[in-house]
């Protein structure tokens, strides 16, 4: 076992700190009664949290595929389960895009939920805990046990916090991703009976049969494409973030759907390596149909939430069609593509839950024409518009031109087909973009000092959400001029994932 | 034999009690005192081992851990149903004397090894119980007679059928004794279909305390038609001691019982969908705890159908935190309804702004109970389907997963209902100090038992090696 770990040298148990810091901080602010020192208290616990996992960052060993920061310890003698977590060149950008957004979710937060804060602030520390933890498990158990934990925060943050459908969007969600993880569930129970471990790394180094990576990959893909969402199993993500408060939907776009990728580098490509690239066909087809489809939904959307959430249905078909080209541009392209998604999609959904604070409506009828009232926000929301569809500078160029390469190069046809869809983003960006900043749909525009009919008092964004924005924009251009941050870390074990899979 | 003496102790007591005039506050100290000595006394003599009663009375690791069950869970109801608010307060003293009698029935059930000694304690445990059951808050109503009146034709017809199964035993075994009937059991088994009839019809009892299909009938009418309490105990301590002679009757069938597994599977597998799909539609909470009660039966059987070491402990060990679940989820019940009436969901609307406590309760239970990390019932359900798959028994767990994922609506519902807000709720509900930290006691032990069951587990798998 311990010949695919590499311990730290400093003897300190960062990665369980990681999880257990959030853990303990949401514990204590249960017992907390003032409103501000609740926010405050949340934002001490996740910048620490983040502090904490910059030196992942900074300290890891870049030329190495095994698994870093490795801790391993005793838990169920009895089964031969051990307690295993550490990070490896796949998971570490993500750990790092869990960290540093969840100060930014309680910071969007901060003015927007007025009832039971102090649940709030618990359930928020409870996700970041059980997603750090799903992204460092190297243990089937423990990987399930944090796939699953995460499920009753979220059902309880669209449930109790969310919008006027709420109850339908949560238990949506709830038995969509339920039904998923039994699959997924059997899936590890069938591998721990076939091989006796459950040590994720263990799989990757044995020789299944066919058909039983077969069965095996077909049950944790359909648990990772309700996740992701894939095409058809998609229709859970517009109802949940439509509903879900502006911290909710900034988790849930930027860290829950990149599990259902990170889901399939970690169990599906490793564990069925034959099965993977004999099933590579129909993956491919249903991400293209993700990419057009969701953009073509997303065109016809007038609520501007249901708009980001298809794009992130379309943006995440960019994502699995990178993966299943199986090669080393389209994978380490895929996985950009999730950070860079996480990274603009949520600063959109931040951007949107400042407008609906301010209008009380999502719809884009009526948040038209604010560039006059508004143009630092305006400004914002264009830089991650532009993002969103990848317009070279920014991040989201980076992570859709690699998969677009990738797929030329692989097959012509995946990759004509997959172009309009990156047209089709643009276009529904740029519609947003223009009802929102400058005119309404006569074409008529507003001016300030003829009287206009425009009584609308909104005020500019405040140094608080100028702060948050900032941020996200300076990560957009950061990425964008030098992807290499996160692309050079994961080089090594995607190339060790490749050459497993020998596609 | 130290805990059956504590609990004749217990009964004579309060038998005394029924004759005098005492206080509630005092029997009801009174009987938490000596379900705790009953408890200590188990705990005390769990090394013991030895047989009394010419061989018809075993004492070892496997009796003892389940007498500790019980005890353990006689004490937490008693705990539970602080305040006596849903049973006839005329009869308190009875109730308790019932109880610690059917207790007792339980634990001659569990310790003996001879065929009949097993039938006399499966009587004494079920004729008490059948008592106590119309024993509620308003008298004469007919709900509870109802309930009683079918638990004990039912319960009866349950018995007559384990005799005449019985019957078909001792003929082709020759012998009462559980042992003779190991040595020669498997070899039955595999040669003659009447060994196998016979022994499913002499489960037919235990099918019937254990709400198994086809014996699942009574379980929702009874549990809507008995007090709280009484429900509490109905849907733990006799599955309990169902659960400890199913093991060991079904444990000597050997490693491999290719028609008994077949027979016990389809029971599972129907138990199980009868119970998922019966309860969704339900609003009474009680009637829907009961189908998934039958359900849940259905999973432990599950367990017992792999024959394995790994499999019957991870049945019991999934039946321990059955209980834990059930006490959770009753506890709630019990403090929300002050007359001891019978609650629906729409009196659960707004439990978090009245009780946090105990909507945090009766959401751990309904997560533990549907089966969601890091509860106890997941871990549970995870041993129980490793234990069968790797028997390769893929169809039954495909179809048992595929209930957990029915069971997760009602389930669901349960926490939403407490969870969702309402305009005008009832007022403040105050827990008394025990109830609450009984209700921290239970989150507490649902969550810990399922992170870590290492201590648990091999508690239950020396007590299944010893009967293996």
């Amino acid at each position: 076992m311990e010949q695919y770990l590499l311990f730290n040298s400093q003897d300190f148990p960062i990665l369980s700190t990681l999880i257990l810091m959030p853990l303990a901080g949401a514990i204590v602010c249960l017992f907390i009664r003032n409103e501000t020192f609740l926010k405050l208290w949340g934002l001490a616990v996740t910048m620490t949290t983040m502090a904490l996992s910059l030196p992942l960052y900074f300290l890891f060993d870049q030329t190495s595929d095994k698994y870093q920061f490795a801790e391993l310890g005793q838990w169920i003698p009895a089964l031969k389960l051990d307690y295993v977590v550490g990070v490896d060149g796949i998971s570490l950008p993500l750990v790092l895009l869990t960290t540093c957004l969840m100060p930014l979710c309680i910071l969007c937060s901060w003015s927007q939920i007025k009832a039971r804060l102090a649940e709030f602030v618990f359930v928020l520390l409870i996700m970041e805990s059980a997603m750090l933890g799903v992204f460092i498990s190297l243990n089937t158990v423990l990987f399930y046990i944090f796939w699953e934990g995460m499920l009753i925060p979220m059902y309880l943050l669209i449930a109790v916090w969310g919008g006027p459908r709420r109850d339908y969007a949560s238990i949506k969600f709830f038995l969509y991703t339920f039904v998923g993880s039994v699959f997924l569930l059997i899936a590890l129970i069938v591998l721990y009976v076939r091989s006796g471990s459950f040590f994720i790394p263990d799989f990757m180094h044995l020789h299944y049969p066919f058909n039983i990576q077969l069965m095996n990959f077909v049950c944790c893909a359909i648990t990772f494409a309700i996740k992701i969402p894939m095409y058809p199993f998609h229709t859970w993500l517009p109802a949940a973030h439509v509903e879900a408060p502006t911290a909710g939907s900034v988790i849930l776009a930027s860290v829950l759907l990149k599990m259902g990728g990170y889901g399939f580098l970690r169990f599906c490509l490793p564990i069925a390596p034959q099965a993977s690239l004999y099933c590579a066909p129909v993956i491919i087809a249903m991400s293209l149909a993700a990419i057009v489809i969701g953009g073509y939904l997303a065109l016809g959307q007038t609520d501007v939430k249901k708009l980001i959430a298809y794009s992130s249905v379309a943006h995440m078909g960019f994502v699995t069609l990178g993966i299943f080209l199986f090669s080393m541009q389209g994978v380490k392209g895929a996985i950009l593509q999730m950070v860079n998604h996480g990274i603009t999609t949520g600063a959109l959904f931040i951007c949107i839950g400042m407008i609906y604070e301010r209008t009380h409506s999502r719809e884009l009828e009526v948040n038209k024409a604010l560039g006059i009232l508004m143009p630092a926000y305006v400004t914002f929301l264009g830089i991650f518009s532009l993002s969103s569809f990848g317009f070279p500078g920014t991040n989201g160029f980076v992570g859709e031109f690699m998969v677009l390469a990738a797929a030329f190069s692989k097959y012509i046809l995946v990759g004509a087909i997959a172009v309009p869809g990156a047209v089709l983003a643009a276009a529904y960006m740029l519609r947003m973009l223009q009802k929102m900043v400058w005119a309404d749909s006569d074409g008529h525009h507003h001016d300030c000092h003829d009287g206009s009919d425009d009584h609308r008092v909104l005020s500019d964004i405040n140094p608080r959400e100028w702060f948050i924005l900032a941020v996200l924009a300076i990560f957009v251009f950061w990425l964008g001029f030098k992807p290499g941050l996160v692309l050079d870390i994961m080089d090594a074990s995607v190339r060790h994932l490749l050459i497993h899979v020998g596609g | 034999m130290l805990p059956e003496i504590a609990l004749i102790t217990m009964s004579l007591a309060f038998f005394a009690a029924t004759l005098a005039k005492t206080g509630h506050d005092l029997l009801e100290r009174g009987a938490l005192v000596l379900a705790l000595g009953v408890l200590a006394a188990s705990l005390a003599t769990y090394g013991t081992s030895g047989l009394f009663f010419f061989k018809a009375y075993k004492i070892d690791a496997f009796s003892q851990t389940f007498k500790i069950l019980i005890a353990l869970g006689l004490f937490l109801i008693l705990w539970m149903g602080a305040g006596f608010r849903g049973v006839n307060r005329k009869f308190q003293p009875e109730y308790y004397m019932l109880l610690a009698l059917s207790c007792l029935g339980l634990f001659v059930m569990i310790s003996a090894v001879e065929l009949v000694s097993i039938i006399i304690g499966l009587e004494i445990a079920s004729y008490t119980i059948y008592v106590i059951i119309p024993l509620r808050r308003q008298p004469h109503q007919r709900e509870p007679l109802e309930a009683s009146i079918k638990y004990v034709f039912f319960g009866g017809s349950a018995t007559g059928i384990s005799l005449y199964g019985l019957s078909y035993m001792y003929g082709l075994g020759h012998s009462t004794y559980l042992a003779d009937l190991g040595r020669v059991m498997p070899g039955l088994l595999a040669s003659q279909p009447l060994a196998v009839i016979g022994l499913v019809m002499l489960l037919c009892a235990l099918f019937f305390k254990l709400a198994l299909f086809p014996m699942h009938f009574w379980m929702p009418d009874v549990f809507v038609g008995a007090a709280h309490e009484t429900t509490c105990l109905v849907a733990t301590l006799p599955k309990i001691g169902a659960m400890a002679l199913l093991v060991r009757l079904v444990a000597m069938a050997g490693q491999d019982a290719p028609q008994l597994c077949l027979i016990l599977s389809i029971i599972a597998t129907l138990s199980m969908f009868v119970g998922n799909l019966s309860a969704l539609n339900q609003h009474d909470i009680k009637r829907m705890l009961a189908y998934s009660s039958i359900a849940h039966a259905g999973y432990m059987m599950v367990g017992i159908v792999s024959l394995n070491q790994l499999g019957l402990s991870s049945a019991i060990y999934y039946l321990c935190g059955y209980l834990f679940m059930n006490i959770a989820c009753f506890m709630v019940l019990y403090n929300l309804s002050p007359e001891g009436e019978n609650l629906t969901f729409e009196s659960l609307h707004g439990l978090y702004r009245r009780s946090p406590l105990l909507a945090a309760v009766l959401a751990v239970g309904a997560m533990g109970l549907s089966g969601i990390p890091p509860t106890i019932g997941f871990t549970g359900k995870f041993m129980i389907f490793s234990a069968a798959l790797q028997k390769s028994y893929y169809w039954l767990v495909g179809l048992a997963v595929l209930n957990v994922c029915i069971s997760a609506f009602y389930y669901l519902r349960l926490v939403r209902a407490a969870y969702s807000s309402v305009e005008e709720s009832d007022g403040r509900i105050c827990l008394s100090v025990p109830s609450a930290v009984l209700g921290m006691v239970m989150i507490a032990a649902i969550i810990l038992s399922g992170i870590f069951p290492q201590d648990f587990f091999r508690l239950t798998l020396k007590a299944v090696l010893s009967v293996l």
